[in-house]
């Protein structure tokens, strides 16, 4: 029996040691099979509210969790930075200060700057979670990605896992490196050097340039969105030429294991750093990813809000049956 | 009174009561349905053993497989988010329809009612059942809902705040005994 879940904020993966990351995809194979029903709702978090504060564009980790509150039965609010009083102006302070005073139980924060969510976390009494800060961390994303690794492999530990792309700019290869290198797998980074950040070396993984070396034996394939508004920049020299060296089609399978998955965060940019025919092989599992996400939140918010309240086994033995 | 200790139905004796069961659900049940949608649905972790003996069961006698599922009710339970310590989700496993079937709930021990209540709205949310039985192997008293059982195995009395469990004894469902155990002593301590 593992000593339960014992956080506040969900904030980086380094807070979690192995067994928080087990107890919360233990928890998301439940809530597969209730977004699996016809009636897909639990009354679990009825009556509490959460506020999904985005500070930067997204479509699917707001309706991921949007979706994950409303099965559990919370009541969730949107808040976006653009028509809000961000937008007016008001510190990020104050806005939270402002949304505390409207008692919600969890808050999301996705935010451009690298921190937010902590710094939140530290003026607010309620539990915060990370949903994507700067090029810091991406939790979720990584907990979401350990379920469907998991799902394919039956376990965590001695994978060979490539994150391909622009990994300097990435919050979600940071992550995942932090969760995978936990488990003991051997992360492989893999990208132009001018989207390599210097400290990877610090953070535990291999550093390639050269995709087919970095492919070789490996179990997992994670790609990252080459984000195109940076593409014609100094750092890549054009769309074409990237996807010519970093471009990753079915033939490069051959190199991979030949078990291997191929995964994506998205939004995914079809015939840049993903070839289509891969991404809708059978060696895909994007789509799983998605519905992981849905049920790793529902597992996220609903370890979070318990509040633990000390209990002899005696009063629990007499409440139960 | 059972006394802190005591073992209630040992395995011979429930496999007996198990037996006593099936017939008495297929008896009372058999006039207010058709055979086809008789389903047993077990409350995990403890439930879904003895539906399945009382499946296996009832299908010496009618000649036919009855459908078994479990029900993790911890998403339903009244105290969700704040009663016990580390209460753990478990998957539900139904895989025919309840919409329209005639379902007998089974638990092992009926105390508080509280577990049966959340079982009740977990299996709505499956679909509509045409009716729902309680059948549990013992009953200790005790409640705080207006819940009752249909078909009970075995009235129990034990004082309030000492645990009565189906302790497994190897691993073989028909080798459980059922006991009586002092508060500090209960295995596992918290049953949710």
């Amino acid at each position: 029996m593992s000593a339960g879940f014992r956080h506040n904020h969900l904030l980086s993966i380094r807070d979690l040691d192995r067994d928080d990351v087990n107890q919360i995809l233990d928890a998301a194979e439940s809530f597969i099979e209730v977004s699996r029903r016809s009636v897909r709702k639990v009354p679990t978090l009825r009556g509490k509210t959460l506020i999904n504060m985005f500070f930067e564009a997204s479509t699917r980790t707001r309706t991921s969790f949007e979706l994950a509150g409303k099965r559990l039965s919370a009541d969730v609010v949107n808040v976006s930075s653009s028509g809000s009083s961000v937008s007016k102006g008001e510190s990020l302070l104050d806005t939270c200060k402002t949304l505390e005073a409207m008692r919600p139980d969890l808050v999301v924060i996705r935010h451009p700057a690298s921190g937010a969510p902590a710094f939140v976390a530290a003026h607010i009494g309620c539990s915060v979670i990370n949903g994507g800060d700067g090029s810091h961390e991406h939790p979720t994303q990584a907990l979401l990605d350990a379920f469907a690794i998991r799902k394919a492999f039956g376990t965590l530990s001695g994978l060979k896992v490539v994150i391909v792309g622009d990994i300097l700019h990435s919050r979600v290869a940071r992550s995942n490196a932090a969760l995978l290198g936990r488990f003991g797998s051997e992360v492989r980074f893999c990208g132009p050097r001018t989207l390599m950040p210097a400290e990877a070396a610090a953070l535990g993984v291999t550093v390639y340039y050269d995709l087919k070396e970095a492919l070789r034996g490996a179990d997992v394939i994670m790609l990252l969105r080459i984000q195109k508004e940076r593409l014609e920049g100094p750092l890549v020299p054009s769309m074409r030429e990237y996807s010519r060296q970093y471009g990753v089609s079915q033939r490069h399978l051959e190199l991979a294991s030949p078990r291997a998955i191929v995964m994506h965060p998205g939004p995914m940019n079809r015939g840049v750093e993903i070839h289509t025919a891969l991404a809708d092989s059978e060696r895909s599992v994007i789509l799983d990813q998605v519905e992981a996400g849905v049920a790793v939140r529902m597992a996220v918010l609903y370890l979070l809000t318990k509040e633990v309240r000390a209990q002899t086994p005696r009063q629990a033995a007499s409440d139960a049956g | 009174m059972n006394a802190p200790g005591q073992t209630v139905l040992d395995a011979e004796a429930i496999a007996r009561t198990i037996r006593r069961l099936a017939s008495e659900i297929i008896e009372r049940t058999r006039g207010m349905r058709s055979a086809t949608t008789l389903c047993l649905v077990g409350i995990e972790q403890g439930g879904t053993p003895i539906a399945r003996r009382l499946a296996e069961e009832i299908e010496k006698v009618e000649g036919r497989a009855v459908p078994v599922g479990g029900l993790d009710i911890t998403l339903y339970r009244d105290d969700a988010a704040s009663a016990l310590p580390d209460p753990k989700v478990g998957p539900s496993r139904i895989d025919f329809t309840v919409e329209g079937a005639d379902v007998v709930l089974v638990d092992d021990v009926l105390h508080t009612g509280r577990t049966v209540r959340a079982a009740i709205d977990c299996l709505f949310d499956y679909g509509r059942p045409r009716r729902i039985w309680l059948a549990v192997l013992c009953d200790r008293g005790g409640r705080h809902l207006p819940v009752a059982a249909d078909f009970v195995g075995k009235h129990v009395q034990v004082p309030e705040g000492y645990a009565l469990d189906v302790v497994a004894e190897g691993t073989a469902a028909d080798r459980a005994v059922l006991r009586v155990w002092r508060p500090s002593e209960a295995p596992g301590g918290v049953r949710p």
